[in-house]
């Protein structure tokens, strides 16, 4: 099972999956919802379904956080 | 600028650090820095810049302080309620150094008056509550070179990171707002005021390495916490070509304000 890292954090996913799936599995509840960079690059947010997730890649969901007052 | 007994007393333990000694509270008392709301993070940040000696403190929001505020807007007191926020908050830094000169902007930022507000300043610090204003901060900063601290809250949560030019902006990490009602305010979703307090204190420091010249500032990462969890993290990231303020064929040539910005206006 191919691992990865999410977050900083190891993770084994059971075959290769999409950025869109994994952050399914991830319980990010809308994709609109964080900003993800791949390996050390932004993934644009079309490209979601589209880029796959390979054994020992590291993958970040940076969070959008609006509050402040 | 030669310290004067008082101020050497005052700011002896600034002095006494390696990295700080006297040029550096020099330095910090010749700083002009402007925090745009005096709200969950600027009062923190205001409490301390204040304390700390910066010369010159820009403190902008449109609002008056409210009963549901004093949770966590340390620098608001009971008696407040009702009274400009600016007003109030320009009161307390100067009972704790009337050194301090206080400059007040009772109005909100917009893309019309935020290139004015911010160009007379060395950093900025965004205490604001909504993606509109803190993508035009960051948009108003990188077009003006001008560094800024970028600081979100929610419930447990806290992320910052700091701009220099040069380095990544706001927008090479989350290119635009995300969809309106997406992801909630602290109105709507709460916030523990502890919270508040660590990041805009996290920002206030930030503010003053940038004066002083040393240490390591945030730039190009993120620093994420969750105190649910008293979890701290940094991602490391770097400019993007790709960014729509700052990359190589940028879209943003001049400010503008954002759909959001105008609904909740009408809201108030």
């Amino acid at each position: 099972m191919p691992k990865i890292k999410v977050n900083g954090s190891p993770q084994e996913i059971e075959h290769s999956v999409t950025v869109a799936e994994l952050l399914v599995l991830n319980k990010v509840e809308m994709p609109d919802m964080v900003s993800v960079q791949l390996n050390g690059e932004f993934v644009k947010r079309e490209n979601f379904g589209s880029t796959v997730v390979k054994e020992n890649d590291e993958i970040d969901f940076l969070y959008f956080m609006g509050g402040g007052r | 600028m030669t310290l004067n007994d008082q101020q050497i007393e005052r700011f002896s333990r600034h002095i006494i650090l390696n990295d700080v000694g006297v040029e550096g509270q020099e330095k910090i008392i010749a700083g002009k820095v402007l925090i745009i709301g005096a709200g969950g993070l600027g009062a923190p940040a205001a409490l301390y810049l204040a304390a700390a000696g910066v010369g010159t403190i820009g403190i902008v929001d449109g609002d008056e302080v409210d009963l549901s505020n004093l949770q966590r807007q340390v620098i608001h007191f009971t008696p407040d309620i009702g009274r400009a926020k600016v007003v109030s908050a320009k009161e307390k830094m100067e009972l704790i150094n009337p050194d301090v000169k206080v400059i007040t902007y009772k109005e909100r930022v917009f893309a019309s008056n935020i290139a004015d507000i911010i160009k007379d300043y060395d950093f900025i610090i965004d205490g604001t509550d909504n993606f509109p204003a803190k993508f035009l901060i960051n948009d108003a900063c990188v077009l003006a070179g001008k560094p800024f601290s970028h600081g979100g809250i929610l419930r447990f949560d806290g992320q910052t990171m700091t701009y220099v030019p040069g380095r990544a902006c706001y927008r090479c990490v989350f290119q635009n707002p995300p969809p309106k009602n997406l992801v909630p305010s602290c109105a709507q979703a709460g916030v523990l005021g502890a919270v508040a307090g660590m990041l805009g204190t996290i920002q206030a420091a930030e503010a003053l390495k940038y004066l002083i010249g040393k240490g390591e500032l945030l730039t190009d990462r993120l620093l994420m916490f969750n105190a649910f969890r008293m979890e701290f993290r940094t991602v490391n990231f770097r400019r993007n070509a790709d960014c729509p303020v700052c990359g190589s064929n940028p879209a943003i040539k001049e400010l503008k304000d954002c759909e959001q910005a105008v609904c909740e206006l009408k809201q108030k």
